[in-house]
């Protein structure tokens, strides 16, 4: 399931990369009680591929991409309640574009670090962030959180329903565009580079590759789609709140990327299905100590399966192959 | 004309420390010049100093004439300056042939391309293939870069610096760490690289530098002691003492 990168590659779609779309399909068709679940999901895998990018391709270390995600959510919400900007197609232009014009910012001082410093800068935007958010009362509601969102029907035609429907198309389609784009671009030229920075950034230097511009270009990139996912959280719950731009989204972030499988594309896909459904089972099961579970788990990947769950699944057909 | 690359008066001091003291240094294009000097005679920091990845405390450093102390390492790649390194360093969980097409893709300019896929682009498949074809790797393109021997490693090294068609290029000890049949193999692809690149190479296996260079200039305690023909030097009495002598007595 790893697929390797670069000028060797076999860039062609796989039978198995068919599946995850495949499965988005059915489950508006056979489990329309949770399509609002499912809008959050699909949310999540796009604002996962976002950090994957950069985490997973790059090797950039962050424990602050919500600031992307809470940019995006907040700068469409405010655009909404105070300019009634009520387009969705204009909403994710706008909050993917500031979240961008941030993601060249905050990047242009965080990629001058590296390893921990450059872990405790995100952190830091992360928290400039919400406290902006927090301070800025009038604008975003402040603690209550941006309330009174209004979405206009896709194109004109599609209304936002009740029952999800809308909303979860609208996440998929958006999905899809956010997965196609990153897969064309982990495939190309660029993206083989990304791979050489990570793996040896000092050999890509002397080789003459602008190691810290184009590092930039996948950061603000990376935020863009944060952003987008951003706006599609604040569109399919009408409301923002400020935990958006806390460290919990980031880091659940992080252990979801982790646990489905860093650097693989779709361990972003497989991550925060795992993770919700591990919640899910554990708060049923254990109420007060459901994060215990998340936590075990997660050390559990982390010693013994470091490509998470996909690691798991590349493994076991490895050893099937070999057996005959 | 002016020489292929140049420093002037180039010192390097790391507080009380001198490392690199006035040097004069020229390289003349086509050359095939050799930098020797017992441990710690400043070898790797000139190189590092050429290169940019040290910026000199006072002096110049000349590519083809023009001033490039103030241009930084991957401006001095662009430039035609080229390097392979002491200690390999590759990109070690990728292919030989991903190794040297990267650095083809950032010389011609491919590598800011983001939509097409990387295996489409031929040219540079191509280019990086017949490098390694000329060093007598081919064979290897689809291994991983990590599972070949060390000696073949070696060659991957140098095939990175070449598909960067360097004007120059610095080999710093090529042959370091690598059994002397495969030294052999080394020395056979050195000597087919085209006549027009000037090479300096840093080497302390002084039989291949003597069969490889026609100009030795000698280091010690980060300045030059002399330079001259492998003739001149082997007769130096000064080398003798500070640096053969140690060996030969």
């Amino acid at each position: 399931m790893r697929h390797p990168v670069g000028y060797n590659a076999n860039h062609r779609l796989r039978l198995t990369e068919y599946l995850p779309w495949v499965l988005a399909i059915a489950t508006f068709f056979f489990l329309g009680d949770y399509l609002s679940l499912g809008a959050r999901v699909l949310t999540y895998i796009l604002f996962a591929l976002s950090l994957d990018l950069i985490v997973g391709y790059a090797g950039i270390v962050t424990l602050g991409h919500a600031a992307f995600f809470g940019t995006g959510a907040y700068v469409a919400g405010v655009l909404s309640v105070k300019v009634g900007l009520t387009d969705p197609i204009l909403q994710v232009l706008a909050g993917a574009a500031a979240a961008g014009v941030l993601g060249v910012i905050t990047g242009a001082v965080v990629l001058r670090t590296r390893a921990l410093t450059q872990l405790m800068l995100t952190l830091a935007v992360a928290a400039l962030c919400f406290e902006v958010a927090n301070k800025a009362n009038s604008l975003t509601g402040g603690a209550d959180g941006l309330s009174g969102v209004n979405v206009a029907p896709i194109l004109g035609v599609f209304k936002f329903d009740m029952f999800g429907k809308t909303a979860y198309l609208w996440c998929l389609g958006l999905l899809f565009i956010g997965w196609f784009i990153v897969r064309r671009l982990v495939y190309s030229p660029f993206g083989a580079s990304l791979t050489g920075i990570h793996q040896n950034s000092v050999r890509m230097q002397t080789i003459g590759a602008p190691v810290y511009t184009r590092l930039l270009m996948v950061y603000a990139f990376s935020a863009v789609i944060a952003g987008a996912a951003g706006v599609l959280l604040m569109q399919t719950s009408q409301f923002v709140g400020l935990n958006v731009l806390g460290f919990e989204p980031s880091g659940e972030l992080l252990v979801m990327l982790t646990l489905g499988g860093v650097g693989r594309l779709y361990g972003a896909f497989v991550g925060p299905i795992v993770y919700l459904i591990a919640q899910d089972y554990l708060a049923k099961q254990f109420p007060e100590y459901w994060y215990f579970g998340i936590g075990l788990l997660l050390v559990l990947v982390v010693m013994f399966a470091r490509g998470g769950v996909l690691g798991i699944i590349d493994a076991a057909l490895a050893r099937l192959r070999r057996k005959p | 004309m002016s020489a292929a690359l140049e420093t002037r008066l180039l010192c390097k001091r790391f507080g009380a420390l001198t490392v690199a003291e006035n040097i004069n240094f020229a390289l003349e294009p086509g050359a095939r010049h050799a930098l020797i000097g017992p441990n710690g005679a400043g070898k790797t920091t000139f190189v590092n100093l050429l290169t940019g990845r040290l910026a000199p405390s006072s002096g110049q450093v000349m590519l083809a004439g023009e001033d490039i102390t103030k241009v930084g390492a991957p401006g001095r790649v662009k430039r035609g300056l080229g390097r392979t390194f002491q200690i390999n360093t590759l990109f070690r969980n990728m292919s030989v042939l991903d190794n040297v097409a990267l650095g083809v893709a950032e010389r011609t300019g491919v590598a800011m391309r983001f939509w097409r896929p990387a295996a489409k682009y031929s040219e540079v498949r191509d280019e990086a293939l017949a490098l390694l074809d000329s060093l007598g790797i081919a064979d290897e393109a689809r291994r991983n870069v990590a599972d070949l021997p060390y000696g073949k490693q070696r060659l991957v090294e140098i095939a990175i610096a070449l598909g960067l068609k360097p004007n120059v290029l610095l080999l710093d000890e090529p042959a370091a760490g690598v059994p002397t049949l495969e030294s052999e193999r080394i020395l056979e692809a050195l000597a087919k690289l085209p006549k027009e690149m000037a090479i300096l190479i840093i080497e302390h296996d002084m039989d291949l530098v003597f069969r490889f260079a026609s100009h030795i200039t000698v280091l010690v305690q980060g300045a030059v002691l002399c330079e001259g023909t492998p003739t001149e030097i082997r007769a130096d009495a000064r080398v003798r003492e500070v640096y053969l002598g140690e060996r030969h007595g």
